[in-house]
């Protein structure tokens, strides 16, 4: 290198000044000196880059303690931080029930809103196990029935093999799904129901499953991927792979691999097994023998999209694959296909009229929005506390002021205040959120842990703490920081007139927001029994149901009822291929005289046995139930009363519809029966006799034998049947009320919720008027001793409050309205929103705040004057 | 009190300044200690170390002479004081008698003592 030109070298500048300004005046020149030097040698050795880098290094080396400058500690600042929170410490001990009441309205609050981000938090990052969450879809389609638009998720099966040949460029993975649910896996002489289904080769793949032994690449289609608590319950320590098991009476499978869990905030949460979809079409001969194999539509189809692709060109990709492979028949219904994103799968999973109308996402809002409201009325209840104290700390500001304190020091005093209350509460509410944490998830049947190592739990907590205290800090800190310290301490200091006004008007809203809430909880109460007293049609009542699995039952069925009728246990048994709490089959294929041959319809369907009607215990309307009596009836059908209406037959028994082009003849209607949401309208349903199949079996078992006798006689007969099966049975009743288990939830968590905010408004006035009986306890002696009655002084000190309810429910009436009428919209069936319920929650509010307010009114006014009035 | 108790690498420095006599501030200890140890050290680690020593009272300093390639800076010159050169000494007397306690090897080292 030119050695002229090296001398033009200069060290980095940034580093000298840096240098300059870190470290001590007095070291600067020999320093400097030392580190030129060391630099032009350096440069007679090694390049240019690497002399400038040893000089950054050599500055990097003087941050030592010896060298840096000493920044002029004002210890004068350590020592006023070190006084606030000494006079914060002592504030609190000498008011002992005004701290208390501080810390625990806060802590309270701050749990609700703990519990709530946690829940919160759990809903939100449902799915998100599987790794691609965020390119997975399923494909759905919009359909046009019975002239409205719906919305299916199960596809026809061809549908994959379309989108293979040609729409590959899309999708990276695409696996169907079928026949997810129970089954009866056996390993030689274990049989238990496990969860399970079949699906196609690519699906470990998209869901990426963990393998913790063996692999999840299916080569021979009679394989098997078990769950590792699944492996766990058959194989315990043995090793499972390669091992042979039987999914149903299917021929048998070989375990391939072991998947961990898959947790249960997934939508493929408690999979227990997957066995291959190829497996069940080379063994099941219906899948060829479809004559229209694009019309059931049966099969979940998953996707996993290219990642270069969007997902909504995707979806406009595949608008039509479906459309295009129909005849005209199952044209008239128009499918669009589109494509469901997983991460939509769980909050966003309702559509009206083909659109996606959200779904759960609302409750993660409603709760959100509530936890933050909750917290907003704890800190309320600070800032009126702390406010309403002003005269006794006016004195400490006036003095503070008067020796030189400066306005944003007391700002700061006051902050540090409220941190410490805001911390101490939070480390209150992480105990409480600790204890109360099991019952929370069993109101909101989650499985939720406070993440006590996760470090982000930690930081938002941290920036949580610090921005409630600086919400529940700033009012105080600004307001008292404001007053004039001659004023103060002259002693002529009043607050004036409308000093009260802020703190009444927090109250009206800490008020409003309780009434409304207690308003909400009433009016989802009201709408979940309604929705439990709608008629159903049928009777309930021991009316137990049992799962056919095995044709031996079907094959045996008029020999078990025989032997249970004997035996005295039930008084009907019949056989349906649906459950009553849910619609298994429905079809397009009715037509009926007077019926637009355009119009696209979809009813549902359900074939059941002789008795179904008298097991069950339906109401018919008109014409009579399938009897054995006819030999005809093989052919008939009885239809529920929106069909017939539907239909617009003007008298349906006796008139012939076709399924198919095959004539049946309608013998009866019977009342509507609730099977599906005891919330949506009434589906169309249309009841065919069929005494060979089935999937369910009901049993209407004997009033006058005790149930679990009944229950073991049954059991015992089924076994003798069917001896590897597990006896599984539900009575319909506890499955028709888990229909109401999601508005249970948030019912329960609406009380839950409501009550405490209640009680922290409680706790707030309780604090405002002890604070205030005991600042009027001279006025009151006065007022005794000129001859005020007890009743008098109560009026005196509860009028306030009373007005400031009823402003409350004034303002919280119309919000609450709003807000519900807009929940209940949701509801086809739905109630409607009562005056009363407004009246009832005023008054509800009222009376508590009476009581609390009275308690310390009626103790101010019945004090002995002598003792108030002595001491001047 | 302040500690008058030598560490390994104080001893080092002490003892450089001693060999470098007027030409001892801080950049050419530095250089000296890497050419002797063959280690690399940091001109702020020695500067760090000198400044503790002349605290400790084994060195006092001076400010000395400019030159051009310092950009006519001038350097922080030390020097060891009798309290320096004792606890040095100290410290060497230590060692030695240390060595002749070594079984099998005092004998060996018994001239060298006599330094």
């Amino acid at each position: 290198m030119n050695l002229k030109f090296k001398d033009k070298i200069v060290p980095p500048k940034f580093a000298e000044s840096l240098l300059e300004r870190l470290i001590k005046d007095e070291l600067v020149e020999e320093v400097l000196g030392d580190l030129d030097e060391k630099f032009y040698q350096t440069l007679k050795v090694k390049t240019t880059i690497r002399a400038k880098l040893n000089y950054w290094y050599q500055v990097l080396n003087y941050i030592r303690p010896f060298a840096l400058k000493k920044y002029r500690s004002n210890s004068n600042n350590t020592d006023m931080f070190k006084n606030y929170f000494k006079v914060s410490f002592r504030n609190l001990r000498k008011n002992k029930g005004y701290s208390f009441i501080n810390l625990g309205g806060l802590a309270f609050g701050i749990t609700v809103t703990l519990l709530i981000s946690l829940w919160v938090h759990d809903e939100l990052s449902f799915n998100t196990y599987h790794t691609n969450h965020n390119r997975i879809a399923r494909v759905i389609q919009n359909v046009t029935n019975n002239g409205e638009i719906q919305t299916w998720t199960s596809t026809p099966f061809p549908l994959a093999e379309e989108l293979r040949t040609n729409y590959s460029d899309n999708f990276k993975h695409i696996a169907m799904a079928v026949s997810w649910g129970g089954h009866s896996l056996t390993l030689s002489d274990k049989t238990l129901n496990k969860v399970g289904g079949y699906f196609e080769n690519d699906a470990p793949e998209i869901l990426d499953l963990k393998i913790l032994e063996g692999t999840k690449t299916v080569k021979d289609p009679a394989s098997i991927l078990l769950s590792e608590s699944t492996a766990l319950a058959y194989f315990g320590d043995n090793d499972p792979i390669n091992q042979v098991m039987q999914v149903d009476e299917m021929p048998p499978v070989k375990v391939i691999g072991v998947y961990q869990d898959i947790p249960e905030n997934s939508s493929f949460g408690g999979l227990d097994f997957i066995t291959t979809w190829d497996f069940l079409y080379n063994n099941e001969d219906w899948f060829r023998t479809f004559e229209e194999p694009w019309r059931p539509n049966f099969v979940s189809l998953y996707v996993e999209l290219n990642p270069n692709i969007d997902i909504d060109k995707a979806s406009e990709n595949i608008k039509d694959a479906k459309l295009k492979n129909l005849n005209e028949h199952l044209a008239q219904k128009k499918p669009e296909l589109f494509l469901h994103p997983m991460e939509d799968w769980y909050l966003r999973s309702n559509f009206e009229n083909g659109v996606n109308v959200e779904g759960r996402i609302q409750y993660v809002w409603m709760f959100g929005i509530i936890g933050i409201f909750v917290l907003i009325l704890a800190c309320i209840n600070f800032m009126n506390l702390s406010t309403a104290r002003n005269e006794i700390r006016a004195k400490e500001v006036g003095i503070r002021k008067t020796i030189g304190s400066a306005g944003n020091q007391l700002v700061l005093q006051f902050f540090v205040e409220s941190f410490m209350i805001v911390l101490f509460s939070f480390l209150v509410a992480l105990l409480l959120s600790y204890v109360t944490l099991p019952v929370f998830n069993e109101i909101a049947n989650k499985e939720i842990t406070v993440p006590w190592s996760n470090v982000y739990f930690w930081l938002v907590s941290l920036s949580f703490i610090v921005i409630t205290a600086i919400i529940a800090g700033s009012y105080p800190a600004l307001y008292l920081s404001s007053f004039k310290p001659v004023q103060v301490l002259k002693g002529t200091f009043s607050s004036g007139r409308y000093s009260a006004l802020p703190r009444k008007i927090l109250v009206v809203f800490q008020f409003t927001i309780s009434i409304a809430l207690i308003i909400g909880t009433i009016v989802v109460d009201q709408q979940i029994q309604y929705a439990k007293n709608r008629p159903v049609g049928y009777s309930r009542d021991n009316l137990l149901s049992i799962p056919i699995t095995n044709d031996a039952v079907i094959e045996h069925f008029d020999a078990i009822s025989k032997k249970l009728k004997d035996r005295r246990v039930i008084t009907s048994m019949a056989k349906s291929g649906s459950a009553l709490t849910a619609l298994w089959g429905s079809t397009s294929g009715f037509s009926w005289e007077g019926k637009d041959p355009n119009l696209s319809i979809d009813f549902g369907m359900v074939h059941s046995s002789y008795d179904y009607g008298k097991t069950i215990d339906w109401n018919i309307v008109e014409g009579r139930d399938f009897s054995r009596e006819y030999a005809t009836d093989s052919s008939a059908v009885i239809l529920n009363q929106t069909a017939a209406q539907f239909m617009g037959l003007e008298d349906p028994v006796g008139q012939i519809i076709t399924w198919w082009d095959r004539p049946y003849t309608v013998i009866g209607v019977i009342e509507d029966m609730v099977m599906e949401s005891p919330y949506a309208r009434q589906n169309e349903v249309v009841y065919f006799l069929d005494e060979y199949g089935g999937n369910m079996t009901f049993l209407k078992l004997n009033p006058e034998i005790g149930t679990s006798v009944a229950l073991e006689t049954v059991e015992s007969v089924f076994k003798e049947i069917n001896p590897e099966q597990p006896f599984e049975f539900q009575f319909v009743n506890d499955d028709y009320n888990r229909k109401f288990g999601s508005e249970e939830r948030v019912g329960k968590l609406a009380g839950f919720f409501s009550i405490l905010a209640i009680l922290i408004c409680c706790l707030g006035i309780f604090g405002l008027t002890s604070f205030m009986a005991e600042r009027r306890t001279k006025e009151i002696g006065i007022r005794k001793i000129l001859g005020a009655s007890v009743s008098k002084l109560w009026e005196l000190l509860t009028k306030d409050f009373v007005f400031m309810v009823v402003i409350s429910g004034i303002l919280a009436a119309p919000i609450a309205y709003y807000l519900l009428s807009q929940w209940l919209s949701k509801y086809e069936y739905h109630t409607s929103i009562e005056a009363w319920v407004f009246i009832l929650s005023c008054a509800l509010t009222l009376a508590i705040t009476l009581f609390t307010v009275s308690y310390q009114a009626i103790k101010a006014a019945t004090t002995n004057p002598v003792n108030s009035l002595r001491d001047q | 009190m302040k500690e008058t108790r030598l560490g390994e690498f104080e001893e080092v420095i002490l003892l450089l300044v001693g060999i470098l006599g007027e030409q001892a501030y801080a950049f050419k200890v530095a250089e000296e200690f890497e050419e002797q140890t063959k280690r690399s050290v940091s001109i702020g680690a020695v500067h760090s170390s000198l400044n503790r020593l002349s605290e400790k009272g084994f060195l006092n300093s001076e400010m000395g002479a400019s030159s051009p390639e310092r950009g006519g800076r001038r350097k922080r010159i030390y020097k060891i004081t009798a309290l320096g050169q004792r606890t040095l000494t100290e410290a060497r007397d230590f060692r030695v008698s240390l060595w002749q306690q070594f079984p099998g090897l005092g004998s060996e080292l018994a001239g060298f003592s006599s330094i």
